[in-house]
């Protein structure tokens, strides 16, 4: 079985600033990360291959450094890692990149075997979209599966695979054929602690680095800036309130007396509110 | 021909290329908005009404049409879709009937779409960030290959008509506003409860537009064995809820997150928390509020030991009425929250718990109807 999984170097978004003036991103400093989602992407297809054997191949589009998620990615355990650097990926929006990954996928296949699953995270957490791996999905012509939280079964003999997928107000059972795209879900495994083998053999690994030329790419304006419909026209940091919360003094107060005056408060800013929370609980 | 690594192969002017409007002959028909209406095991999703609501203002300003679009099987439940989208101001309904369109799979759905967009050819087309439409959208733009900016607080029109889409982006510590150039239409999500719900009016039904997609079970991969519904389970209804109780590290132990849903108990309240606590494992990432979580609009959110992240901030900030409760006076949720008070939540909740019990008791439920 082969499989293989996109993942994304972002930053550290818990740690990113804006510049008070110049309302831009200060990224200097800021650690990058593998993006958490992907992590549970990662985690499924180890245990995939680990059962059903195989390969796991870790594929990133982003700027050289982008080599250290990689490297990373390797010290979990998967057995491969390509890197899809090029100045024409630029820019790129979600249409961009997923045609990018799309044609790295499909070179990948040529060269080490073809994918039976596609992994993505669920959403990177910088850009938040969730919009790369349906993309991939749909110019690869593959079954899309979002936001699983669970595999229930693979059969590769068969080419058949059972999901749990996460939809509003409830969980859908579905079942679709290989190959097939997964999205998955946070919070549906734990990320392996590599073993000391994975970690010198990670140290050892040649990274495969691909240009956009070397992936396949023929058409460059389906790349970057000019291959994205969507532009940025404006970037702004959110409006701040000026005024602060109203602060309700606690010096010397029973807690009692505390919660009393709080509510007492909140009643009088909403309320309306009183007699919906009095009908609420008496449901 | 393939290119190798070492041709020499102009580059892009990275910074101006396809900055430029010069919209495609074939799009300038592009016409009127549509809003996806989302109907699931017979309910539509109440973000399509917002939308209505948003897409109103958008096809004013146009000068064109509203319209709901509406894929299901035939039935009653279809048709009841079509009223609610006129209800909430649709002029228009397009609707695909077709038995395969029972249950939400990716497939049917997209084509469906993909096809009623190609033969009438709407300019903005909307959809809701839900599991839903982020997995319809994405498939639909990109076998269109159009332009589609997800999960939009706000949208507008500009002087030349274009759409002016806006979102957060890097966990909310900036905005930006994201226009499609070239392509039509332009596609947008918005999370349910960033805008308002408009007002459902008593609007006779309007003009249906009904149109055949062929499709075949046989050529579907994607089989639904099953759906278990939240009902039945633990999960969280956050996004509808009009009082949140929301917990962060403040309350110190996975434990004491028990003295937050005691407190959401007695006030018939929904309970969530921050996002480290679902990175601990404390609770479910259903029940995480804020920009990777839930976006929640309560008349009323409780904040127990909550510092108040700008990622926790944009998930909240459409709260009528935001009530902190942290020991650290200068923590972030007391600039956006509207009244503070610096305690211990775990010591503070229990006494502001008894205290409602006291005054929502039957009793003074008796006082306040006299």
């Amino acid at each position: 079985m082969h499989v293989v999984v996109c993942i994304k170097q972002v930053p550290d978004s818990a740690q990113i600033r804006v510049h008070p003036v110049t309302n831009t991103i200060m990224r200097q400093g800021v650690p990058t990360i593998i993006n958490p989602y992907d992590l549970f992407a990662l985690e499924e297809a180890l245990r995939l291959r680990d059962v059903h054997g195989g390969e796991v191949t870790v594929l990133t589009m982003g700027p050289p450094m982008a080599e250290d998620s990689l490297r990373k990615a390797l010290t979990y355990g998967a057995d491969r890692a390509v890197l899809l650097t090029d100045r024409y990926f630029a820019g790129s929006d979600t249409l961009a990149t997923s045609f990018a990954l799309s044609q790295a996928i499909a070179k990948i296949g040529e060269t080490f075997g073809a994918p039976d699953i596609v992994f993505t995270g669920k959403q990177t957490i910088d850009g938040d979209t969730a919009q790369v791996g349906p993309g991939i999905a749909k110019r690869l012509d593959l079954l899309q599966l979002t936001y699983v939280s669970k595999i229930c079964s693979l059969d590769l003999d068969a080419r058949e695979i059972k999901v749990d997928r996460r939809s509003e107000g409830g969980t859908q059972m579905l079942h679709g054929r290989l190959p097939c795209l997964i999205t998955m879900l946070e919070g549906t495994n734990e990320i392996r602690r590599g073993s000391l083998d994975d970690a010198l053999r990670a140290a050892r690994s040649q990274i495969v680095k691909w240009s956009a030329g070397d992936a396949g790419i023929e058409d460059l304006s389906k790349c970057g800036l000019r291959g994205s419909p969507t532009v940025v026209k404006r970037v702004f940091a959110p409006t701040v309130r000026t005024e602060k919360a109203e602060q309700i003094t606690t010096t010397d107060k029973a807690l009692g007396d505390l919660a009393d005056e709080l509510i007492v408060e909140i009643f009088a800013r909403q309320p309306a509110l009183e007699h919906e929370l009095a009908f609420d609980a008496s449901a | 021909m393939t290119l190798t690594a070492n041709q020499e192969i102009p580059r892009p002017a990275v910074g101006r290329a396809g900055m430029k409007k010069e919209l495609p002959d074939h799009f300038k028909d592009y016409r009127h908005v549509w809003v996806f209406i989302e109907v699931e095991r017979g309910n539509v999703h109440p973000v399509s009404f917002e939308l209505l609501g948003e897409g109103r203002k958008l096809a004013d300003k146009l000068g064109v049409k509203l319209a709901g679009v509406v894929l299901g099987p035939p039935g009653d439940a279809t048709q009841l879709a079509i009223a609610e989208a006129f209800a909430y101001g649709a002029d228009v309904a397009y609707l695909v009937e077709n038995p395969l369109l029972e249950d939400y799979r990716n497939e049917p759905f997209t084509k469906a779409l993909t096809n009623l967009v190609a033969t009438y050819q709407p300019e903005i087309l909307l959809l809701g960030a839900t599991t839903l439409g982020r997995d319809l959208a994405g498939s639909v733009a990109t076998t269109l290959l159009t332009g589609l900016t997800a999960d939009c607080t706000e949208l507008d029109v500009d002087a030349d008509g274009s759409l002016a889409a806006t979102r957060p982006t890097f966990g909310g510590s900036l905005l930006c506003t994201i226009y499609t150039l070239n392509c039509r239409p332009q596609m947008a999500t918005v999370r349910p409860r960033v805008m308002a719900m408009p007002q459902r009016t008593n609007k006779p039904i309007g003009c249906v537009i009904q149109h055949g997609v062929l499709m075949v079970e046989e050529e579907i991969v994607t089989k639904v064995l099953g759906f278990i519904s939240d009902v039945q389970s633990t999960n969280s209804n956050l996004a509808y809820a009009d009082v949140v109780v929301g917990g962060g590290l403040g309350l110190g132990t996975s434990e004491n997150l028990k003295l937050a849903k005691n407190l959401a108990r007695v006030i018939g309240a929904e309970y969530g928390c921050s996002r480290p606590l679902v990175q601990k494992g404390w609770m479910p990432a259903d029940r995480q509020i804020g920009q990777t979580g839930k976006t929640i609009r309560p008349k009323l959110y409780i904040a127990a030991g909550i510092s108040g992240a700008i990622q926790h901030r944009v998930g909240v900030e459409g709260a009528d009425l935001i009530v902190a409760i942290n020991t650290d006076p200068n923590a972030p949720i007391f600039d956006f929250a509207h009244v503070g008070v610096v305690t211990d939540a775990i010591r503070f909740l229990p006494a502001l718990t008894d205290v409602f019990t006291q005054r929502l008791s039957p009793h003074s439920r008796d006082k306040l109807a006299n």
